[in-house]
C-alpha cells in the first residue's frame, strides 16, 4: 500500500487544507496567549471605532448572498467534479482524439484567466443568442436571459478543467498491480472502474480535490461582475449606498474566513472517517 | 455578407486607432509588467517568510502563519479590493504624517504591490515544503563545516531546495498571470479590462473575449516553454522519481 495521499503543492499553497488545522492544546503557550489578547484588542478596537450601524439593515441581504454563495460552490463543485471524471479517464486510457480533446480543453480552461471566460460566456454569448429567433423561442430563453446560468456555466468548466488534470494523475497513479488483480478476478471493465479504479483514484485526489474546492469557493465571488446577487455582491451594494469603503470589506473577508474554516473542517471530519491501511 | 468568414470584422483586430489590436496589445504588456512586478516582489516576500517560519522566534512564527493563513482563505479579488483601497490610504497617511501630502499612487504601483503580497503567502508555502525537502544531513554537513547561518542559506539551502521548488514556482507565476484579470475590478487598465471596454464599444464581444483568450493562451504556453527548459537544468543530476 503507498503511503497517505497528500495534498499537492500549488494546492495546499493557495487554499487551507484540513492538514493546516492548529489543535485545541496548541493555543494554550504563553507566547500564544499574549497574541491571542492582543488579537483581540484589535478585534475590539475593530468593533468600537469603526462604523457598524449598517449591518442590521443589510442582514437579511447578507443571508440571501450567502446562501446564493454556497449554492454557487457546491452546484459548480459537484457539476464540475462529474465532468472532470470522464476529463481525467479518457486522458489516460481514451483512442488519441478523445485524449487530445480533453487536454486541449483543460489547457485552454488553465490557460485563461476565469474572470475572462466568464465575460466571454455571459457578454459574448449572452449577446449571440438573443439574434437566433429558435432560441428566443425555446424554453431555455426564460434562464438564459438571467446571469446566473453563465456563471454556473463558467465556474463549472473551470472546475472541471482543473480537477481534470487532478483526476489524470489519480487515474494513472492507481498501482497496475491493483488493477491487475481486479481483472484476474474476472471484472467486466465497468464493474473494474466502479469498483476498483475509480474509489482508488478518488482516495488518492481527496485532499487535493478539497483544497480546489475551497478555492472554488476562492473564486465565486467573480460571478458578481456579471450581476448575480452573492454576498460579494450585496457587499458591493453596502459600500455604493453608504459610502463607507473598509468595514463592509473587512466583514466580508470575515465571512469567507468562516465559510472557509467551516469547509475545512467538514473536509477533515470526511477525511477522518475514510479508513486508511498502513498508516 | 453570405460569406460566413466576412461575418467575423477581422478590421477592428487593426494595431491602428480605428481597429483595437494596439490597445489590446499594451492592455497585455500591462498584465506582464504587474505580473513580474507582482511574482518578483511575491518570491522575496515568499524567501522572508519561509525563513521566517522554519527558522524565526515563536512570534515571527505565528505571524507569518496568520499571513498565509488569511491570504489563503479568502477570495483574491476581496484581498485585492482591501489592499487596493488599505494601501494607497496607508501610503497617503503616512507621506501626510511626514509632510510630502498626498500622492496620486499610480495603479501599476498598487497592484504590483497587492499582487506581490497574494502571491507572497502562497510563496512562503510553497518554498516552506521545498525547503522542508531538503535532506537534513547536507545542512548539517554545511554547518560542521562551520558556515555561518546565512552563508548556510545561500550555498546549500537555497540552491538545494530549488529542484523542488520550481514546480511550484512555476504554477505560482502561470497563477500570476490569469491574477492580474482580477485588477480589472479595481479599474486598472489590464488585458481583460480593456478587452471589455473595446468590446463594448464595439458590441464585437464574442471577438474581443477570444482574442484577449488567445493573448493569455499565448502566455501561458511560452512560459510553459520557458518552465521545461528551466526545470530540465534545475534537474540536472536527480534521480528521476517514478
Amino acid at each position: 500500500m503507498s503511503e497517505a495521499p497528500t495534498t499537492d503543492v500549488t494546492t495546499h499553497a493557495m487554499a487551507i487544507t484540513p492538514e493546516d488545522l492548529p489543535t485545541a492544546e496548541s493555543f494554550f503557550k504563553p507566547h500564544r496567549i499574549v497574541l491571542l489578547a492582543i488579537a483581540a484588542g484589535l478585534v475590539f478596537c475593530i468593533v468600537w471605532f469603526m462604523r457598524w450601524d449598517w449591518i442590521p439593515q443589510y442582514l437579511p441581504r447578507l443571508g440571501y448572498g450567502i446562501m446564493i454563495t454556497l449554492a454557487m460552490l457546491f452546484s459548480t463543485s459537484i457539476l464540475g467534479f462529474l465532468l472532470a471524471v470522464p476529463l481525467g479517464l479518457v486522458q489516460v486510457t481514451g483512442p488519441w482524439p478523445l485524449k487530445a480533446l480533453a487536454k486541449g480543453f483543460c489547457t485552454v480552461i488553465r490557460g485563461t484567466p476565469l474572470l475572462l471566460q466568464l465575460w466571454l460566456l455571459y457578454y459574448g454569448l449572452g449577446s449571440l443568442f438573443p439574434q437566433f429567433p429558435a432560441i428566443r423561442q425555446s424554453f431555455l430563453w426564460p434562464y438564459l436571459r438571467e446571469s446566473w446560468p453563465y456563471g454556473i456555466a463558467a465556474l463549472t468548466i473551470s472546475f472541471a478543467a482543473y480537477e481534470g488534470e487532478v483526476m489524470r494523475g489519480a487515474f494513472a497513479g492507481v498501482p497496475a498491480g491493483e488493477i491487475e488483480a481486479a481483472r484476474a478476478y474476472g471484472m467486466s471493465r465497468w464493474t473494474l472502474f466502479r469498483r476498483i479504479w475509480l474509489p482508488r483514484a478518488i482516495h488518492r485526489a481527496l485532499p487535493t480535490l478539497n483544497g480546489e474546492t475551497v478555492l472554488q469557493l476562492k473564486a465565486t465571488p467573480l460571478v458578481a461582475t456579471i450581476t448575480v446577487i452573492d454576498v460579494y455582491a450585496v457587499i458591493s451594494k453596502v459600500r455604493q449606498d453608504t459610502y463607507i469603503t473598509y468595514e463592509p470589506l473587512l466583514l466580508l473577508a470575515l465571512i469567507y474566513m468562516c465559510l472557509t474554516a467551516i469547509l475545512v473542517f467538514a473536509f477533515r471530519y470526511l477525511e477522518n472517517r475514510i479508513p486508511t491501511r498502513g498508516t | 455578407m453570405a460569406d460566413p468568414v466576412s461575418f467575423i470584422n477581422w478590421s477592428l483586430l487593426a494595431l491602428e486607432p480605428p481597429g483595437w489590436g494596439g490597445v489590446l496589445l499594451r492592455g497585455l504588456m500591462n498584465s506582464i509588467e504587474i505580473a513580474i512586478g507582482g511574482y518578483a516582489f511575491g518570491l522575496m516576500l515568499g524567501v522572508g517568510g519561509a525563513c521566517g517560519k522554519l527558522y524565526g522566534g515563536p512570534i515571527t512564527r505565528d505571524l507569518m502563519e496568520c499571513y498565509t493563513t488569511i491570504v489563503r482563505a479568502v477570495p483574491e479579488l476581496v484581498l485585492i479590493l482591501l489592499l487596493y483601497y488599505a494601501g494607497t490610504d496607508a501610503l497617503n497617511y503616512v507621506l501626510g504624517m511626514i509632510g510630502i501630502g498626498e500622492v496620486d499612487i499610480s495603479g501599476l504601483v498598487a497592484g504590483i504591490f497587492v499582487i506581490g503580497v497574494v502571491q507572497g503567502a502562497y510563496t512562503t508555502e510553497v518554498l516552506r515544503g521545498a525547503i522542508k525537502a531538503v535532506p537534513v544531513g547536507q545542512i548539517e554537513a554545511a554547518r560542521a563545516y562551520g558556515m555561518s547561518p546565512y552563508k548556510v542559506m545561500t550555498r546549500v539551502t537555497l540552491p538545494a531546495m530549488l529542484p523542488y521548488a520550481i514546480p511550484g514556482l512555476s504554477n505560482l507565476w502561470l497563477i500570476a498571470t490569469k491574477d492580474t484579470a482580477l485588477l480589472a475590478v479595481v479599474g486598472f487598465s489590464e488585458l481583460t479590462l480593456v478587452t471589455r471596454q473595446a468590446a463594448g464599444s464595439t458590441k464585437a464581444y464574442l471577438l474581443f473575449f477570444c482574442a484577449a483568450g488567445v493573448l493569455y493562451l499565448t502566455l501561458t504556453l511560452v512560459s510553459d516553454f520557458v518552465i521545461r527548459i528551466i526545470e530540465r537544468r534545475a534537474r540536472r543530476g536527480f534521480v528521476e522519481q517514478s
